[in-house]
């Protein structure tokens, strides 16, 4: 048996949780520059406890990006392709940050702290690129600050998420609607305390400075202990993000794909004004959409993985993730098809390891909680 | 006691083989299908298949990951464990006993002392653990 793995030969950073991990059983494997774990006591258990009850994320790893200023708004308005003018204080926007070509740098979680002050949370393995990207909108009265070093970041999703962390927090989470954040206090230390998350479970992403994130850490699986939480990793964040249908940077969405391509148009705001990347979106739409990415379900025996070739009767395509993730449980994932192909119910074939193994395209996402 | 029985040999990419006169029969390790998580799939190769030493002869696939697995000795595969097509996890709950993966007929018995027996297959997963 051989299992794949990676060259751990690099330096990797830590997080602040990083001993906490070790300590837990965490298997650890490098990921995007850090050593994370990829699971404690199993991926599918961890990934079923996230949806029946809660799990617990350190994802410090992420990026943040600090733009501030009276003429911030203008930098992030050019920097991201959703329209930043449709946010108010507290609120939250998937967005992602585009090239010339149109395609995708990375994609972003943008945080409205006030009308001059943005947080701009980005991809762990692109930040070093992302803060580079965003300084060159950076000029008199918008200073662009690299703020990872100074922001811990843990994911508590699942349906008892809020139960949890409100015996933690004297901020009445119940009025954080989805995609809204508080400055508020965890412990008695000063956090951001945002409802978003990549599960596809309600939850909450607190963001705090690494010095207090261990305390939280124990305290966050202390509280969740009667309600059976679990700490989980990335393993789980990936099957559970994949069922939910939200991208990964990397695997769905890259620098040769555009947000049409992506089914992403939903976070580009034409009418917004100009932004980076915004010719090349008109004239991609003007010449037609070349491809769609589609969600697929395996009918034949076999498992799609991230890169295998996908043949759909007078086009090629390529699988972008795929698995058999345990809530679905059956073998699902995500595909680049010709646009003219990409109507559900389309038959596929799907070059597993030499073998043509039948699938078709089905309606997105593959779960949707209740 | 020891979690790997001593009636088998093991390899050092962690599958064993139990040998009943001619007839070896193969598997996966308990530390191997811990490692894995839970498998999702088996694909094995058709009877009369023949193998060498240490070749792939199938694939297992676990939520993570696609791993390869290898014949512990050269010979011809008799039978495959056709209730591993609709339940893959047998091979997570009894990975040295109804999760077997597949028979085969020996092509020599001498390939056997080149592998570890139970002792020194847990003293092998220990180090590698460590390393």
């Amino acid at each position: 048996m051989s299992v794949p793995s990676t060259d751990p030969a690099q330096a990797l950073r830590h997080t602040p949780l990083w001993e906490r991990h070790r300590a837990l059983g965490g298997k650890m494997v490098p990921f995007g520059g850090w050593d994370m774990p990829v699971e404690y006591s199993g991926l599918s258990e961890e990934h079923r406890a996230v949806r029946e009850r809660a799990g617990l994320f350190d994802v410090s790893h992420m990026g943040e990006i600090r733009v501030k200023g009276p003429k911030a708004f203008d930098a992030v308005q050019r920097l991201t392709c959703n329209d930043v003018g449709a946010l108010d204080d507290g609120k939250i926007q998937y967005s992602a940050f585009l090239t010339p070509q149109g395609t995708f740098v990375d994609d972003l979680l943008t945080y409205r702290i006030a009308a001059d002050d943005y947080l701009l949370v980005v991809n762990a393995s692109n930040t070093p690129k992302d803060v580079a990207w965003a300084k060159s909108a950076e000029g008199p009265g918008a200073a662009v600050e690299d703020e990872s070093p100074i922001w811990a970041q843990l994911a508590l999703q699942g349906p008892r998420a809020e139960t949890i962390l409100q015996t933690l927090t004297e901020t009445p989470l119940s009025r954080i609607t989805y995609y809204r954040f508080e400055a508020g206090k965890i412990l008695g230390v000063p956090a951001l305390l945002s409802r978003t998350g990549y599960t596809g479970e309600d939850g909450f992403e607190v963001y705090l400075h690494p010095t207090h994130s261990g305390d939280v850490w124990d305290a966050i699986l202390k509280a969740g202990q009667p309600h059976g939480i679990l700490p989980a990793g990335l393993g789980a964040r990936d099957t559970l993000r994949l069922e939910a249908c939200l991208a990964l940077y990397g695997n769905d969405i890259d620098d040769a794909h555009t947000p049409w391509e992506a089914n992403l148009g939903w976070i580009v705001r034409m009418k917004k004004g100009d932004f980076n990347g915004r010719d090349a979106l008109v004239k991609q739409k003007e010449a037609g959409v070349p491809r769609k990415l589609v969600g697929f379900e395996v009918t034949g025996r076999g498992i799609a993985r991230h890169g295998y070739a996908v043949q759909t009767g007078g086009g090629a395509g390529v699988v972008t993730s795929g698995t058999q993730p345990p809530t679905v449980g059956k073998p699902i994932g995500l595909a680049y098809v010709p646009a003219d192909k990409a109507a559900p119910g389309t038959p596929l074939t799907i070059d597993v390891r030499g073998r043509g193994v039948p699938a078709v395209i089905v309606p997105t996402p593959f779960y949707k909680r209740r | 006691m020891s979690v790997y029985p001593d009636d088998r040999r093991y390899t050092r990419s962690h599958e064993w083989i139990r040998v009943d006169g001619d007839v070896g029969t193969i598997g996966i390790s308990d530390h191997a299908q811990k490692e894995l998580g839970e498998i999702v799939f088996v694909e094995l190769p058709d009877t009369g298949e023949i193998f060498d030493a240490g070749q792939e002869f199938g694939t297992i696939e676990s939520v993570k990951a696609v791993s390869e697995v290898f014949l512990p000795v050269a010979g011809e595969i008799l039978e495959t464990n056709k209730v591993l097509a609709d339940e893959p996890g047998a091979v997570n709950e009894d990975p040295h006993g109804d999760g077997w993966l597949v028979k085969i007929k020996l092509s020599s018995d001498a390939e056997m002392d080149a592998l570890m027996n139970a002792a020194a297959y847990e003293k092998f997963v220990e180090e590698e653990a460590k390393a």
